[in-house]
């Protein structure tokens, strides 16, 4: 009975830290969003006398459409993120299916491959993209970024979805068939309920993959027509030459996670399994 | 899988086999096409453009330049300062990971209660944008807006940013926070593949828990742990958005995807910048080659994460 009581409070003690090292530096940015410039810098997590303010929510939709920093931006990340996953998703889905239910020579290649991919230093490619993008008038556009983000996503989309592919019991297709469906009907009313939640885990991979790109939307950016929110953070100025921008970041800070924690808290099963599966088979 | 890739060779291909053989080619045209659009032709074309003078502000002063421009990037101290920076972080961080990556996946694993809050919670700086966690670092950490200089035992007035190695300290502090949970992941799914039967026997044989941590968990996690290392490593290497934000380079803390950056976007000399890239190709090729050769990485076993 002892020993259950000290390994139960051992637990919440390591579930304790987990917390504080996972959501300390997530609470902090949300405290300093709320903060006023007054209040900025005193190092509190909560604002003393309860003075809070939305205005730095506020300020980055200031101006509307046209003038605000935030919104053109904002738009561009979800269009472009969108885009590019349901177009990664499809490619992948067509590859996995083939990798996870065909036979054809080459398929550990295209897998290798893949692998090879992920591990390629994006780094390496912006210089001749920079100028190719330049010349065929790709810079600065949504296809310019989004080519890319296919390309690096293709990979994690891939094998994520030909290890949820390979659990799906094929053979039930032939059987619908055997029972009088038509293949439509088979393919709609037993595969596609079977495959539907690993491509949509796969789907929620490969968008906060692209929503999180930074290097690719400096580089071939230069202007609201195309970039991105975490580029545009780095460019953000104060109100005036004189004013920090700490609060206006870290309120589009704020903004730019809420998808990401919405997946989380909805889709956390799912994620783990996504990330984890065929990681390793023993 | 080997066994049923094989269709026999050529001999006894039946039609059905070649018709299936080409839906899988077609099925798989497209997403390898888009693979080798951004990568194979691209690196090519960066080592074309470094081996010519080419810089965008002096158009014409074009021309091939053999190898000068690797000379000029290989006896500059610059490079040589940012391959140590690059290098240091990389291994810093990528050990502090894989301690408390481990640490964090044993807990996911035995977790007796509260399992899905422990995972939602390590699944946030997962799927953080790396931007936002290096802002959130930074602004913690910088002694105008930060809490950490009012914490004890550290001076009020600290400037974390002004100094090359404190600053290397905090940038490897928010690399290690965004990045343990997805080493911790794939730690993980290799901690569940060991069969509980192996620990029962080794308790009925009086080994303890450290001892069953060393002696089993580690041993049979070991292509696992590999696998982790190897990406996280390769990833860790290609640093640049942290850097970035936090320091841009200034006190020396370069990378060398940051000096990239610099000579191909700031200074748009893309000949000098095309020859930083294919440097950094290459050595990011020697680590995969290094973990495959010498550690015996199995790559079949591994996959893609970030």
């Amino acid at each position: 009975m002892r020993r259950g009581t000290r390994e139960y409070s051992a637990w919440s003690f390591a579930m304790l830290l987990v917390l504080l090292f996972s959501l300390l530096p997530i609470v902090w940015i949300i405290s300093l969003s709320l903060k006023t410039p007054k209040t900025v810098g005193d190092g509190r997590f909560l604002p003393a006398g309860g003075e809070w303010t939305l205005k730095n929510y506020k300020v980055l939709f200031e101006g509307g459409f046209d003038n605000s920093p935030f919104i053109h931006p904002l738009i561009n990340s979800i269009a472009i993120a969108l885009i590019a996953t349901a177009i990664a998703i499809v490619l992948a889905a067509f590859a996995a299916y083939a990798i996870a239910r065909l036979n054809f020579p080459g398929k550990s290649i295209i897998l290798g491959g893949a692998l090879a991919i992920a591990m390629f230093p994006a780094i390496s490619t912006i210089g001749p993209l920079f100028d190719m993008w330049r010349s065929i008038g790709l810079y600065d556009t949504y296809l310019g970024l989004i080519i890319p983000y296919l390309t690096f996503s293709l990979p994690l989309a891939i094998y994520t979805l030909v290890a949820f592919y390979r659990e799906i019991p094929w053979d039930l297709e032939q059987a619908a068939q055997v029972d009088g469906a038509t293949p439509f009907q088979a393919f709609r009313r037993v595969i596609l309920p079977l495959a539907a939640p690993g491509t949509f885990t796969a789907a929620i991979l490969v968008f906060i993959f692209c929503w999180n790109d930074f290097l690719f939307a400096i580089t071939l950016t230069s202007s609201n027509n195309a970039r991105t929110v975490p580029a545009a953070l780095a460019f953000f100025t104060g109100e005036s030459q004189f004013t920090q921008p700490t609060g206006n970041i870290a309120a589009a800070a704020v903004i730019v996670t809420i998808p990401i924690i919405i997946f989380v808290l909805f889709f956390q099963r799912r994620i783990v399994a996504g990330l984890t599966a065929g990681a390793v088979k023993g | 899988m080997a066994g049923r890739l094989r269709l026999g060779g050529r001999r006894g291909v039946t039609d059905r086999a070649r018709e299936e053989r080409r839906l899988g080619w077609m099925l798989c045209a497209p997403a390898v096409i888009a693979m080798l659009l951004v990568t194979a032709y691209p690196i090519g074309y960066a080592v074309v453009l470094s081996l010519q003078h080419i810089d965008l502000r002096f158009p014409d002063q074009g021309g091939w330049v053999g190898l000068s421009n690797y000379q000029t990037v290989l006896s500059s101290p610059l490079w040589w300062t940012d391959v140590l920076n690059t290098v240091i972080i990389t291994i810093i961080s990528v050990t502090i990971e894989l301690a408390l990556g481990m640490a964090l996946a044993l807990i996911m694993h035995r977790a007796i209660f509260g399992r899905g809050l422990v995972r939602t919670s390590v699944l946030i700086p997962y799927g953080i944008v790396t931007v936002v966690a290096a802002f959130a670092w930074f602004f913690a950490f910088d002694p105008s807006s930060g809490f950490v200089n009012q914490l004890p035992l550290i001076a009020d007035d600290k400037a974390w940013f002004g100094d090359r190695w404190s600053a290397i300290g905090v940038i490897i502090a928010a690399e290690v926070w965004k990045t343990t949970p997805f080493m911790a992941l794939l730690l993980l799914a290799g901690l569940t593949t060991i069969d509980d039967g192996l620990y029962e026997a080794a308790k009925v044989d009086g080994a303890n828990a450290v001892q069953r941590f060393f002696r089993i968990t580690l041993p049979l996690m070991k292509p696992a742990i590999l696998v982790a290392l190897l990406f996280r490593t390769l990833d860790a290497f290609r640093i640049f958005d942290t850097i970035f934000i936090m320091t841009r380079g200034a006190q020396n803390t370069e990378s060398v995807s940051i000096l990239g950056y610099n000579q191909i976007i700031s200074r748009t000399n893309l000949g000098l910048g095309s020859a930083v890239s294919v440097l950094i190709f290459i050595m990011v090729l020697l680590i995969a080659f290094a973990f495959v050769r010498l550690l015996g990485v199995r790559m079949a076993e591994g996959r893609p994460g970030t």
